[in-house]
């Protein structure tokens, strides 16, 4: 195949993957990597490569709108940021010794699991508890429009929050992906904000994790232009007509679809992690 | 009302404003770089795409920042291509110097000491690796 059929045909893939991120609010990595391996027979490293570019195109381009909402935290962003960012170089540094067929298990197993929280609803229980002692003195704690008024809200689970975005960070380098998953689990779970201001929040920090990593791989070769172009292109054209649908279609049936893709991907990823055919 | 206008100190509201903006900027920018480069390639490009099947790294002269810079303004469409590239990766870290520059003007010192500690990492990962 010449240059440009594998171009178009990795953009095309990467399209259907960035819409479906975009439409069930999942991000199109998770999708990226295995296609781009098991489909396309990329080295699992370069796929990392090119998917961590993408992840840091749709962070910044959906951030621009969610900015003007006004949900954004941004010392919860800075304060896990520092998480997230020495996640991510340790994981970096962690990726050189681990065997490609390891990664391919663990990446399996982060797909199953994003399959069973697709279908888990996200249950909002914001806190009227008084903030964790830490979140007063980090002045976590903020507000939030609500039908044109400002609600406060408190920040819990801290420390606990911060542990996991360093892990999010991690598996973020490891495998190329937002992480947005488990974001959300330290997010809305432990720390307890509300909604708009997790999804809001995570999705400034994921290009930021993901920077930190990619610049690393940088260094080591791992991003290819002539894999990583249609990859980005393909992926932000895909989630910002997937921004763009996603008020018009029901999400039910797409959740399904998603979680369907995502299983058999894990499947096969576990397959070939297993027997080292990656 | 120009920026000089306003009260001296940064609301985080006029904050998050001035980011938004520089992230659209950011990705743009890098897409149309990308776009450049692209065209290039395909343009010069002959014969099957290169098997990348087995890990051996991409050449030295697209690792670097400076040997990037270097091979953009040669006109080499692949440098071209890995600069847009370099761009995007770059856009997040700008708008954590930014975040810094915005609480420098707050005079919040925990948050200085905190962001610059991020911005550092950042930097040395995309410069060190």
């Amino acid at each position: 195949m010449t240059l440009l059929t594998v171009a178009v045909l990795i953009a095309a893939g990467s399209f259907l993957a960035g819409m479906l991120g975009a439409l069930t609010g999942l991000g199109g990595g998770i999708i990226v990597v295995p296609m781009l391996t098991l489909l396309f027979h990329v080295d699992l490293r370069y796929a990392i490569g090119a998917s961590l570019v993408s992840v840091i195109a749709t962070s910044s381009g959906a951030a621009a709108a969610y900015v003007r909402e006004g949900y954004t935290n941004v010392r919860i962003g800075i304060f896990l940021e520092v998480a997230t960012t020495i996640g991510a170089l340790a994981g970096a540094a962690l990726s050189s010794v681990i065997p490609t067929s390891a990664l391919a298990v663990l990446f399996a197993i982060v797909l199953l699991y994003t399959a069973v929280r697709s279908f888990q609803q996200r249950d909002e229980h914001p806190s009227n508890d008084p903030p964790h002692p830490w979140a007063v003195k980090l002045r976590l704690n903020g507000s939030y429009p609500v039908k044109g008024e400002m609600v406060p809200y408190t920040v819990q689970g801290v420390g606990s929050g911060f542990a996991i975005m360093g892990l999010a960070g991690m598996l973020s380098a490891l495998l190329g992906i937002g992480s947005g998953v488990v974001k959300v689990l330290a997010m809305d779970r432990r720390m307890r904000l509300p909604f708009k201001v997790s999804t809001t929040t995570s999705n400034f920090m994921i290009g930021v994790t993901a920077a930190a990593s990619a610049g690393v791989y940088l260094h080591r070769g791992y991003i290819v232009p002539t894999i990583a172009f249609p990859v980005m292109l393909g992926v932000l054209a895909g989630a910002l007509t997937g921004a763009r649908v996603l008020a018009r279609t029901s999400t039910g049936k797409l959740r399904t679809l998603f979680t369907g893709v995502v299983t058999i991907l894990a499947l096969e990823m576990l397959y070939k992690g297993v027997t080292g055919a990656l | 009302m120009t920026d000089s206008a306003r009260p001296t100190r940064w609301t985080d509201h006029q904050v998050e404003q001035v980011i938004g903006r520089l992230l659209q900027f950011g990705v743009l920018l890098a897409t149309i770089v990308v776009v450049v480069g692209m065209t290039g390639l395909l343009a010069t490009h002959s014969g099957p795409a290169a098997d990348h099947r087995v890990f051996v790294g991409v050449a030295p002269e697209l690792r670097s920042l400076g040997a990037i810079l270097h091979g953009a303004f040669a006109g080499h469409p692949e440098a071209i291509t890995q600069l847009g590239l370099v761009l995007l990766i770059a856009t997040p870290i700008a708008r954590v110097a930014l975040t810094l520059v915005a609480f420098v003007v707050q005079r919040d010192r925990l948050y200085i000491g905190l962001t610059a500690l991020v911005l550092a990492l950042l930097l040395w990962g995309l410069l060190r690796g």
